[in-house]
């Protein structure tokens, strides 16, 4: 009793208390996206998604239970076999995966779907972290950066194969990490700058572009210094810059099926794109949220989401019900659980003594941050519309399930922290 | 290591937290255009149709009525037709149709019902209705159009049709919608508001499919539709229906009006058409051939037509001088016959036997003495001028020269020449008497209406007095009759100058061979209008009269287009008319009126043979032009 005493008192618990209003505020909102007044379902209703996400919650707490009694140090050691396991069921899944969506992501295991590739980011990130963590691995280093490299692509190679591009976009949530761990930030700033000059190439004509470029550029000389190696070398980043636009336009015009396009485009103008075709899913969840005014219309009462404007209600678009019920003060609030949520997994990553659990932390944070941005970012029209969850609130065992044993293995090792440094 | 790291990375947590929030507040709080994009989705109005007012006549018989059609109604999405073929040989309309059709609807949403096809006849929805169980997708939705007791009164009653573009875009109620029905001519358009009572509404939410999830805001939009106002019209069913009777297949119009309150008994026009050919699912094709027809068959001459006066426009010049005391009722006026052209020996007139006899000549003095007064006995053409002034202001009062207001659109005024009217044609001071005097005897210049006629012929049965004529005399709603009130419109100074005219046409009528009634005594004028068109077709034949005499219960014109004298055509269906109202039969006798009016066949040989010479002539002079 002693014993299971201190587990608890070591637990963190404001992380458990978010985890836990983030899962039953989801749950509630599943249960409005799929609310029908006529037939008037409860909320436990097996038929439902809400009746079966409380499945998947009372799932999410055995879960929850078997990690804290696992030994901390397991996922140490058994890191490099759980990513071969799901390199495996990842191949399995092109070959014996059911079709849904037009990707084949999914096991159908008849009582329900798993989806391999929501456990991958865990074992990723842990097979990361034990590589980060040995001591002789230097992140400024360029073989060190390659093997990680190799480490997070393999697994994006075969979902890309799916093809699930969502997905496989969440893989780069483990750049936060290398970064906090010593990753250059050169890297950062020029993804950076090649995501700018990607969004204006698809903004403005290349004339404009070009010209953008020379003023950067003359400003940036002006300002350093005019010595004739920091011409040359803005001179070739200039033409860089110009070049990967040119061939980013091209790239995008050429390459990208015609779907794909209208989802980007349709960020940038809402007209551009058929309301009823492409732009659909945006515009509608568009609808849902502006309609929620400061207030919300009520809990159960969003029209939008009770007669199924907004597809993919409880899953992807779950932050439009939340929205259109709950209005902009909802929204808040489940914005600003997440950013507690997040930089509170920080802070523990931060407390850790050993780089392996810090490591591990900051990829869960990040794997949070990466599925919080683009999942909001996606409703509202900020980022194309690809098929990711919100953690803890879409409907879906696998998402639910995922995201608890990444965070409770961290909360886990978190206990243990003390013993690490003993070891 | 690395330490200072982990706020860039919190801080980019927060900034995305910021980035989100202040995206959302200008959607949800500063864009207001979400909500009514949110409440467009969801809210399906569903409209009901007000009934339509009823058209009553004088008698209370019905003449208008509603009669249910339906809507096919579609939802793409669950249409599942086995066999196209079939279902287009059900409805009755081509495979290009269907495709047609059903693109549209797809276009407007898969999921929303539209209309399919439009005014499905009751009887053609009776042979559908039991097989279109096999046609998922498709139902109906009942509406009315106009039904009509009778084939007559087309042109007086008007038809409805759809909105169009222009109408709607001129609408300033801002109440009518696309796809409404709205009254197009006569007094469907004239009483459009009345009758069209108002639509209602009933808000529906329905989902993303289309189906039904109770009412919006639990009803508190809706609005129930309000029938519209019944009229109650001024016609007599009976008599109309023998009016049009006896003018099918001339070209003409009658028009009877009850003096004693200017209502009005009869009005037809032929060339005319069926009221139901514009009403329904057939509307479009036959519109087309009615607009087109090319014997103007939308085009009401009763009130729309303008006729030179002709001699029934004496009667006018007559009292006129008898108030302007430039001749006497009695006076005996020697008319010789060099002024213009006459019917009537040379000899001594007075008013009755200028008018029984229609003395070209005589008139021709009358209005002399009119317009030359001699109140500027030195220069004729002022003093014709100051002359015709008096004349246009007295004629005016008669009616003429502006429309009468009757209640269908497109009345004519006419047209009262005046000083103003032969200055401008001639220059100021430059005409006399001798340069206009053809409209003494209502020729050249002067237009009128067959309605302005009748209306002339009731101003004499009253003695001096009009009332405005109009064609519904109340409304009825909710069982409430409301009566229109009108007021008498006196044209002179007096009504001691009237038995004199009526004396005159009396005599006239008993001089005309098929104008007399048995057992009761009618006042009558013949008279010919000119006809316009220089052509070999005759002039028109025009007769005006009332009865009986001493309580005058009728006034009446009748036109007959290219049909001759005054005396024949005209004459003897005026004839008929007035003893059908007053009689409720037609006496038979040896004159055979009706047979004569029904053949149709008005010109004697000599009237033949003038045409034919003319034809030839014409063809002789289109030769010469060729060659």
């Amino acid at each position: 009793m002693r014993r299971r005493d201190s587990i608890l008192k070591n637990l963190d618990w404001p992380i458990v208390f978010l985890y836990i209003i983030l899962v039953v505020m989801g749950w509630f909102n599943i249960f409005a996206s799929v609310y029908d007044p006529e037939t008037a379902f409860n909320i436990f209703d097996i038929s439902l998604n809400s009746g079966r996400q409380l499945l998947f919650i009372g799932g999410s707490v055995i879960l929850i239970v078997v990690i804290l009694l696992l030994d901390f140090r397991i996922y140490e050691s058994f890191a490099p076999y759980l990513y071969l396991l799901f390199i495996l069921l990842l191949m399995g899944v092109l070959v014996f995966g059911a079709k849904i969506n037009g990707a084949r992501a999914w096991f159908d295991l008849g009582i329900f779907r798993l989806q391999p590739s929501e456990f991958t980011k865990l074992a990723t990130g842990l097979l990361l972290a034990r590589y980060v963590s040995n001591n002789n691995v230097k992140l400024t280093e360029f073989k060190h950066q390659l093997i990680a490299l190799f480490i997070i692509f393999l697994p994006v190679g075969f979902i890309m194969l799916q093809p699930d591009l969502g997905s496989s976009l969440i893989f780069f949530a483990f750049v936060l990490p290398l970064f906090r761990e010593g990753l250059p930030a050169i890297y950062l700033i020029v993804a950076g700058a090649f995501a700018i000059v990607g969004v204006l190439t698809l903004l403005l004509p290349l004339k404009i572009i070009i010209i953008i470029a020379l003023i950067v550029g003359i400003i940036w000389v002006v300002v350093t210094s005019r010595s004739v190696s920091n011409i040359v070398i803005t001179s070739l980043l200039i033409l860089l810059s110009v070049g990967f636009s040119y061939g980013f336009g091209y790239a995008f015009e050429n390459l990208v099926p015609k779907y794909q396009k209208d989802r980007i485009l349709v960020i940038f103008d809402s007209n551009s794109v058929d309301p009823l075709g492409a732009g659909y899913n945006l515009n509608q969840s568009k609808i849902a949220i502006g309609s929620g005014g400061f207030s919300g219309k009520g809990f159960l009462e969003g029209t939008q989401t009770k007669y199924g404007y907004v597809p993919e209600q409880s899953t992807d678009f779950i932050f439009s019900t939340l929205a259109e019920e709950h209005g902009w003060l909802g929204s808040f609030v489940v914005i600003a659980l997440f950013v507690f949520l997040m930089i509170r997994i920080t802070v523990i990553a931060e407390r850790q003594k050993f780089k392996f659990a810090r490591f591990y932390g900051y990829a869960v944070a990040a794997i949070i941050f990466f599925h919080f941005t683009i999942n909001i970012a996606m409703t509202i029209g900020l980022f194309p519309v690809v098929g990711i969850p919100l953690p803890f609130f879409s409907y879906g065992g696998s998402s639910l399930w995922s995201f608890t044993i990444m965070l409770f293995v961290l909360l886990k090792m978190d206990m243990h922290r003390t013993q690490v440094l003993s070891r | 290591m690395w330490d200072n790291r982990k706020y860039i990375i919190q801080g980019s947590f927060i900034l995305i937290g910021l980035v989100f929030l202040i995206k959302l507040f200008a959607i949800q709080v500063l864009d207001k255009d979400y909500r009514t994009k949110a409440e467009r989705n969801i809210i399906q109005p569903i409209v009901q149709y007000p009934f339509r007012g009823l058209i009553y006549d004088r008698n209370n018989e019905l003449i208008v009525y509603n009669e249910p059609v339906y809507d096919l109604m579609v939802v793409p999405k669950d249409v599942t037709i086995a066999d196209t073929t079939e279902f287009c040989e059900l409805l009755g309309i081509e495979k290009e149709v269907f495709l047609e059709n059903m693109k549209t609807a797809k276009a407007y949403s898969r999921v929303k019902p539209s209309v399919f096809l439009k005014k499905i006849s009751h009887e053609e929805y009776g042979q559908i209705q039991d097989l279109l169980y096999k046609f998922s997708g498709f139902f109906v939705n009942p509406r009315t159009v106009r039904g009509y007791t009778s084939p007559i009164l087309a042109n007086e009653l008007g038809y409805t049709g759809e909105i169009s573009r222009r109408q709607l875009d001129r609408d300033t109620s801002g109440y009518y919608r696309s796809g409404d029905n709205i009254g197009i001519t006569g007094l469907e358009e004239q009483y459009e508001r009345l009758l069209s009572g108002k639509r209602g509404v009933s808000y529906k939410q329905v989902n993303v499919r289309g189906i039904e999830k109770g009412s919006f805001k639990d009803g508190a939009l809706d609005t129930v539709s309000v029938p519209g106002t019944n009229l109650i019209s001024t016609f007599d069913l009976e008599l109309q229906t023998y009016a049009e009777k006896l003018l099918a297949g001339k070209t003409g119009s009658i028009v009877a009006i009850d003096p004693s309150t200017g209502e009005i008994l009869v009005m037809a026009t032929a060339p005319t058409y069926e009221p139901k050919m514009l009403s329904g699912r057939e509307f479009g094709k036959n519109y087309g051939k009615i607009a087109l027809d090319s014997s103007k068959l939308l085009f009401n001459r009763a009130h729309m037509a303008t006729y030179p006066a002709g001699s029934v426009f004496k009667t006018v010049q007559a009292l006129i001088a008898l108030d302007e005391g430039v001749i006497k009722a009695d006076e005996q006026i020697f008319v010789n016959l060099n002024g213009i052209g006459d019917h009537a020996p040379a000899g001594y007139y007075d008013v009755a036997k200028g008018i029984e006899k229609s003395s070209n000549n005589y008139f021709l003095e009358v209005m002399r003495r009119i317009v030359n007064q001699r109140v500027n006995p030195t220069n004729t053409f002022i003093d014709t001028s100051i002359g015709m002034a008096k004349w246009e202001e007295a004629v005016k009062k008669f009616g003429f020269g502006a429309p009468l207001g009757i209640d269908i659109p497109g009345e004519s005024s006419g047209l009262v020449p005046g000083v103003a009217y032969y200055d401008r044609l001639y220059g100021q001071n430059r005409w006399a008497y001798s340069t206009i005097q053809s409209i003494s005897i209502g020729q050249g210049e002067i237009l009128v209406t067959p309605l302005q006629v009748a209306n002339l012929a009731a101003i004499i049965a009253n003695r001096g007095y009009y009332i405005q004529p109009h064609l519904v005399k109340g409304f009825e709603k909710d069982g409430t009759v409301t009566l229109k009130e009108f007021e008498k419109n006196y044209t002179g100074k007096g009504t001691d100058y009237y038995p004199a005219i009526i004396e005159g046409m009396k005599r006239s009528a008993q001089g005309t061979f098929r104008a007399p009634i048995k057992d009761i005594t009618i006042a009558s004028k013949t008279g010919t209008a000119e006809n316009g068109a220089k052509d070999e077709t005759l002039d028109h034949s025009v007769f005006m009269a009332f009865a009986p005499v001493e309580n005058p219960k009728i006034a009446i014109s009748v036109y007959i287009e290219n049909a001759g004298w005054g005396g024949r055509a005209a004459a003897t269906t005026a004839s008929l008319i007035m003893e059908m109202y007053l009689k409720g039969y037609i006496e038979k006798d040896w004159r055979n009126r009706e047979e004569y009016v029904l053949k149709g066949d008005f010109l004697d040989e000599e009237q033949k043979k003038e045409i034919e010479r003319k034809k030839l002539e014409r063809a002789r002079k289109n030769a010469l032009l060729q060659n």
